[in-house]
């Protein structure tokens, strides 16, 4: 497949997960169009690193996936504690630093 | 079209029509099992790329662990069908835009880019061994921050789950 096919893909899902960020009220789906956009720049990255013929970018790739875990457990958390204390996962009501 | 090009349309497609299914579902568990499926999808383009071990490991962290913490979430806030508001119309239509205009400008900076053709890269490098390899003796000081990084982020999942006594 030509490289821009891969690219064109990886657009695609940037933007539609930054549509799905902007356009959502819950705050675990904007969570996870997060994870899509992650998704989209690793599908680009491998690609690139296939066109280069450089392994340090599947390198990157792995630790782009290390660094997503992590974040998920300590966001989920966070959301989590929220949802114990307001019993809502609504970003109008959680946009307040203190309630 | 040989059976690779198929594979790549197949894949396109599935990923690209689930991401869609995970913005615009009013379910909430919908997303997620939209986004399990969209994982799988781009975890097939990399192996059409070669790359193995990101193909494992894709399918291993983002749908065995992430997805299954985020389907736990859901489970334990018992989230209904459709309990959660939608936004204001105009402001779901001012983010399509927005995201149709950064969909537009990427396109169109792709457009002057001159990009060699993938068969020239080598299949070898996606391999575990020869990734291991450069792991192993190039990135080893990021490989050994990361353990340092997940403990500290165990800690902090912890800290911030407690039930307050």
């Amino acid at each position: 497949m030509p490289t821009q096919y891969y690219l064109f893909l990886s657009i695609a899902l940037f933007c539609i997960g930054v549509m799905g960020t902007l356009m959502r009220r819950n705050a675990i789906i904007i969570f996870m169009c997060i994870e899509l956009m992650l998704n989209a720049v690793n599908l680009l990255l491998v690609a690139f690193s296939k066109m280069y013929n450089d392994p340090s970018a599947q390198i990157f790739v792995f630790f782009i996936m290390v660094v997503a875990a992590a974040e998920v457990s300590v966001g989920l958390a966070i959301i989590v504690l929220m949802y114990r204390k307001v019993h809502s996962v609504d970003i109008n009501i959680l946009n307040r630093l203190k309630h | 079209m040989d059976i690779q090009q198929i594979l790549f349309w197949v894949l396109a497609i599935t990923a690209i029509g689930c991401a869609l299914g995970v913005i615009l579902s009013r379910n909430p568990i919908n997303s997620a099992l939209f986004l399990i499926v969209t994982f799988f999808a781009v975890s097939g383009n990399y192996l059409l790329l070669n790359a193995q071990f990101l193909f494992i490991v894709n399918i291993i962290v983002y749908t065995g662990a992430i997805m299954v913490l985020f389907l736990f979430v859901f489970m334990l806030m018992n989230l209904d069908a459709d309990s959660e508001p939608q936004k204001n119309r105009l402001i779901q239509l001012a983010g399509v835009i927005s995201g149709g205009i950064l969909f537009m400008v990427l396109l169109a900076s792709l457009r002057s880019a001159s990009l060699s053709p993938l068969e020239k890269g080598s299949t070898e490098i996606g391999l575990i061994k020869n990734l291991g390899k450069v792991l192993f003796t190039d990135y080893v000081l990021p490989f050994e921050i990361s353990s340092v990084l997940f403990l500290s982020s165990m800690v902090g999942a912890i800290v911030i789950g407690k039930k307050e006594d």
